[in-house]
Parts: C-alpha cells; sequence; structure tokens
C-alpha cells in the first residue's frame, strides 16, 4: 500500500510539469519521440519548404548552370510579361470559370445526395445506393477521359449513335471549345459525388433525432425537416467543405484538363496550371512560368484568407 | 379536420418517398450504365461495338481483346513498374505517416502544436510546380523510381486524420500505464497502438495505394525512361494517344484499327479492376476514415 503511494507522488510531476525549468528536461524524456518526427519533419522542410526558398527564381532569370543564388536578378519583369501577354486574359477567364462553375454547379450535388440517401428509409437500398456511388471515385483520371473518349466519339461513341437514331447531327463533343467546361464539370460531378457525400451523410447521422420528432408532431413537412433540422445540422460541415474547396480554387481538376486538352479546345481549357506545365516544364522556362504559378498561388491564397474570414464573421465556423 | 389533414400528410410523404426513390433509381443508373457499358463492349465482337449494337449486354462474345492484351509487353511493364511504385511507396507512406502522427498525437510532448502547424500550413501553400520540379531535379531523382515514391511521402491529410484517431480512439490511460511499466515509445507504438489502429491503416494503405496506382502527372513529369513507366502512362498512350501502337503488328490495317478500339475496353477494365477489388474489403472503415478526418482535423 505505502509503496504505491510513494510511486503515485513520483509520477505527479510527469504529467503535471512545472514551467521553464521542467521544459527541458520534458523534452529530454521524450527524446524518442522526437526521434520518430525526424524523418518526417526534415522530409516537410526538403519537399514543402525549399521550393518556396526556390520560389525566388521567378524574380531572377534562372540559369541551371549558375543555380539559384548565382543567376541575375530581373525583379517583376516576369509578371509584367504575363500581364501583357495576349493569353493572359484568356488563362484567367478559363482558370476562374472552371473552378466557379464546379464550385455553384459541382458543390452542392454532394449534399443533395447525402440528403437524398438520408431521406429513403429502406437501409439496404440507400447502403447500395451509397455504395454504388463511391466506385468511380476509385478510377484513375486517365481512365476516366478514356471513357469520356469512348462514350463522346463522333461516330461510334453511345451519345452521338442516340443523337443520330433521333435524327440529330453527331457533335464532336471533345474538340468543340464551347463543350469543355460542361464535359469537364459534369464528369467530375460523375466520379466523385459519391465520395464527397460520405461526410455528408456522416455529418447527418449525428443531427438529434428527437428534433425530427418533434417536428413531425408539429406537422413539419418531409422538406419542411431537411431545410429546418437536416441542413442546418450539416451547416457547419459544408461552411468547412466549403472553405476547404475554396483553398484549392486555383488549382482543380488540372490533371484532368491536360489529359482532356486538345488544340481544338484550347480556346477553353488552356488554365494556368496547364500553362505552366507545357511552358514550364516542356519548353524549359522556368523563371517566367514560376512567376505565373506564384501569382496562381498568391490569388489562391487571397480567396482563402477572405473565404475564412467571412465565414467566421457570418456563421462563427471558420478553419482558424 | 385534423382526420384530413394527417390524411393528406401521409399522402404528401407518399408522394415525396416516390420521388426519392425516382431521383435515387436515376442517379444509380447514371453511375453504373458507363461501368457496364464499358464491361459488355470490352468481351464483344469491335464491329458490333463499333455499329453501335451493343448497348447493355456483350454481342458476338470474344476474349481477343483480352488475350491481346496478355501478349502486350508494354501492358505487362507497366504493370509491373505499378506494383512496384504501389507496394513500396506505400510502406514508405505508411511508416511515414505513422512516425509523423504518433508523436504529433501525444498531449504531453512539449511543442508539437508548433510542429502541427508547420506541417498544416502546407496544405495551403507550396512553392508550386516548377520549384518543386528544379528541386527533384537537383536532387538526381529525375528519371528514378524514386522521383515517385519520395515526394510525395506524405499526404498532410492523411496524416491529420491519422493523428486524430490516435487522439480520439486509444485511450490515453492506456498509454500512461504503459509507460508505468516501463515500455519505451518505440515498444508502445509497435506493440499497443498500431494492433489498435487496424480501421484507420486499413484506411490509410487504401488512400495511398490507390494514389499510387492512379497517378500519371508524376511520372509524366519525373519519368522518361519508358522502362519505368507506371501503366497509367501507358494507358494514357493507348486510350488517348496512339491507340493502334499497342496491338499486334502483324495485322492488317483494318483489323488493327478494331483491334485497338476494343483493346481500349479491355484496358480499361483490366487496369482498374485490382483497386475494385481491394475496395470491399475496405470499404466498411471509409465513413469513420472520412469524418475523422474532416470534421475534427
Amino acid at each position: 500500500m505505502k509503496s504505491v503511494k510513494t510511486d503515485t507522488t513520483i509520477t505527479m510531476p510527469r504529467s503535471h510539469p512545472k514551467k521553464s525549468s521542467g521544459l527541458l528536461r520534458q523534452m529530454g524524456k521524450r527524446l524518442d519521440l522526437y526521434l520518430m518526427l525526424l524523418l518526417p519533419v526534415t522530409w516537410y522542410v526538403v519537399f514543402h519548404y525549399a521550393p518556396l526558398y526556390g520560389l525566388q527564381i521567378a524574380f531572377k532569370n534562372f540559369n541551371p548552370a549558375k543555380g539559384i543564388l548565382g543567376s541575375s536578378w530581373e525583379g517583376f519583369g516576369h509578371f509584367q510579361r504575363f500581364f501583357d501577354s495576349y493569353y493572359f486574359w484568356r488563362l484567367l477567364w478559363n482558370t476562374l470559370s472552371i473552378n466557379l462553375f464546379s464550385l455553384l454547379i459541382a458543390f452542392p450535388i454532394p449534399i443533395l445526395l447525402a440528403l437524398i440517401i438520408n431521406e429513403i428509409r429502406n437501409k439496404t437500398f440507400s447502403k447500395w445506393l451509397q455504395n454504388i456511388t463511391y466506385i468511380p471515385h476509385f478510377i484513375s483520371v486517365v481512365v476516366i477521359v478514356g471513357i469520356l473518349n469512348v462514350f463522346l466519339s463522333p461516330h461510334t461513341g453511345p451519345v452521338n449513335l442516340l443523337i443520330e437514331a433521333f435524327g440529330g447531327t453527331p457533335i464532336r463533343f471533345l474538340e468543340e471549345a464551347g463543350w469543355f467546361k460542361t464535359i469537364f464539370i459534369s464528369s467530375n460531378i460523375w466520379q466523385n459525388m459519391g465520395w464527397q457525400s460520405i461526410i455528408y451523410i456522416a455529418a447527418l447521422s449525428g443531427v438529434n433525432p428527437h428534433l425530427y420528432e418533434a417536428a413531425k408532431m408539429d406537422g413539419a413537412s418531409r422538406l419542411r425537416r431537411i431545410w429546418h433540422i437536416s441542413l442546418p445540422g450539416i451547416a457547419p460541415v459544408v461552411i468547412i467543405l466549403l472553405i476547404l474547396d475554396i483553398g484549392h480554387f486555383m488549382n482543380i481538376g488540372f490533371e484532368k484538363i491536360l489529359l482532356m486538352q486538345n488544340n481544338l479546345n484550347l480556346e477553353s481549357s488552356d488554365v494556368i496550371s496547364t500553362f505552366v506545365y507545357t511552358t514550364g516544364i516542356l519548353k524549359g522556362e522556368y523563371s517566367y512560368t514560376a512567376a505565373i504559378g506564384l501569382f496562381n498561388s498568391i490569388i489562391n491564397l487571397v480567396l482563402l484568407l477572405l473565404v475564412n474570414r467571412i465565414a467566421r464573421k457570418t456563421s462563427e465556423t471558420s478553419l482558424w | 379536420m385534423s382526420k384530413q389533414a394527417t390524411l393528406q400528410t401521409s399522402s404528401n410523404e407518399r408522394i415525396f418517398d416516390v420521388i426519392i426513390y425516382v431521383i435515387a433509381s436515376i442517379i444509380i443508373i447514371a453511375v453504373l450504365y458507363p461501368l457496364i457499358f464499358i464491361v459488355s463492349a470490352s468481351f464483344s465482337d469491335p464491329t458490333k461495338v463499333l455499329n453501335g449494337e451493343v448497348w447493355l449486354l456483350p454481342k458476338g462474345l470474344t476474349l481477343d481483346a483480352y488475350t491481346n492484351i496478355l501478349h502486350n509487353e508494354k501492358i505487362w511493364l507497366g504493370y509491373r513498374n505499378t506494383i512496384f511504385y504501389t507496394v513500396v511507396g506505400t510502406v514508405i507512406n505508411i511508416i511515414m505517416t505513422v512516425l509523423a502522427a504518433y508523436p504529433l498525437s501525444r498531449p504531453d510532448l512539449p511543442g508539437r502544436n508548433v510542429i502541427m502547424v508547420f506541417i498544416t500550413l502546407t496544405m495551403f501553400f507550396s512553392g508550386g510546380l516548377i520549384p518543386t520540379y528544379l528541386l527533384v531535379k537537383n536532387l538526381g531523382m529525375v528519371d528514378t523510381m524514386w522521383a515517385l515514391i519520395i515526394p510525395g511521402a506524405i499526404a498532410t491529410y492523411n496524416l491529420i486524420v491519422m493523428r486524430t484517431y490516435f487522439q480520439s480512439s486509444i485511450p490515453w490511460e492506456l498509454q500512461e500505464a504503459a509507460h508505468m511499466d516501463g515500455c519505451s515509445n518505440w515498444r508502445l507504438l509497435v506493440s499497443i497502438i498500431l494492433p489498435l489502429s487496424k480501421p484507420i491503416l486499413a484506411v490509410m494503405v487504401l488512400f495511398y495505394a490507390v494514389g499510387h496506382w492512379n497517378s500519371f502527372f508524376n511520372a509524366l513529369i519525373y519519368i522518361r525512361n519508358e522502362n519505368l513507366h507506371p501503366l497509367q502512362l501507358i494507358l494514357r498512350e493507348i486510350l488517348l494517344i496512339s491507340q493502334s501502337d499497342a496491338v499486334d503488328g502483324s495485322l492488317g490495317l483494318e483489323d488493327k484499327i478494331l483491334l485497338a478500339e476494343s483493346i481500349k475496353y479491355a484496358v480499361i477494365i483490366v487496369s482498374s479492376l485490382p483497386v475494385l477489388l481491394m475496395y470491399p474489403f475496405v470499404q466498411r472503415h471509409f465513413v469513420k476514415g472520412v469524418m475523422i478526418g474532416s470534421i475534427k482535423g
């Protein structure tokens, strides 16, 4: 009995450290934990923070032979050249519009799907619906674009065969700039709505069932219950995901756009990130495209800060 | 009066139910139809597919497309490379993520909040494509398999999910008790924490492995050597660039085009199958994994 008592008094300081003098000892005791962190933290320094250092080439004339430090300064010349270029407005408009339309159209759909799944009373059926809508998420973008090619092919694809069967003329969907955004966004919805709905379904399952019962007693219809109970119940999750989405606003769908792009639809498929790839990596204009990439990131960061602030003011939900 | 009202609401409810079921059925069909079509087309006579005779079930059943894939060296090479990237990459992913997530889950680790901020910040800004590319190039990883493994060793989102799981699902008392028994942190991690974390490990393996299996962009930038090409780059060639290259050279042009057409469908199936087969085993853990990560992260 006595030994137990001394034991607890010895371990007491461990869980309640005194301030500064104890800190080093605290850290010393957790040396193995810091050792575990060594590799991951080094990795973050190298692969996430070192490229930030490399960003200075946006203000230089990078010459691989001279290295980052040795290259001469250029100032804002690359930015100026980009803003003055004939493709500046096209790139900016395509980047903004593809993302904005995605946000407006594709963002609410997983929420609707989750509400539908939540309203289905037959649990087996709703499980099936859920599991089936997840599947496309696991298919690679290359295959998705391959499927689009097959389906939308002018003379052999099912879509055009259907159009022809109804007496219409086939449409070269993938080679017309006017169709690009529609196809891009709707195929994204097809691929991701199920997966993205998971989080809303989880949030809906956390809503207190008594609220529904009470509303039912008061004679609220199903739609009213969705409007006044389900939606407010998941609102914080919706806001967080919206902010996160906007945090990636300027970067959505880069890989897929690159795969869907061809010379005929370039007018509406050329976005900042694909331009950085083709001009930077393929043509080796490192400094110029690093500047363009930086411009892209700055817009992105400003949007994120702005939306987070608005969310905090209006709904008290925010990332930080 | 009140009876009439309840009657009305119950019939309204029924209409509502019907609408919900109709919408749900349309969604199921819209999601499944393209998948079923591809499967059917891959087993069908290519001429019938091209003529639009295949709508739902295979017509003129044949395995030609699949036997052709079997003889295609490029696809085999891509398969082999992708399996390597997926297995080695996922192992490294998991080790690195655990090594970061576990210490950061410990409330008694001084400075963990600083490190957390340091890590989370990287989700919102980065050096961008060009500086990252130059870094990987300077490290001498371009045109080596490491370029597809090391730069993506940790996904910050997954790290946060795992840390949250360690914090919320493993009782802190258990860790304290183990410490009192003189258990070191390494041993605690290996023999107590990890065995208790199987569900989240399964989800992480799935996320990372699917990521490796499906990734093509890193290979596009970093890998020029065709012997190192992953499956997705070869798929891209067959599906999107030069379809007929993939087909046996001894055939006539017309047959070549036909076979190229049918091989497309088969190649979609063959490349997606491993991921889809893996998915039912981990599927039941999804909701948990996704939820932990997004709500509390």
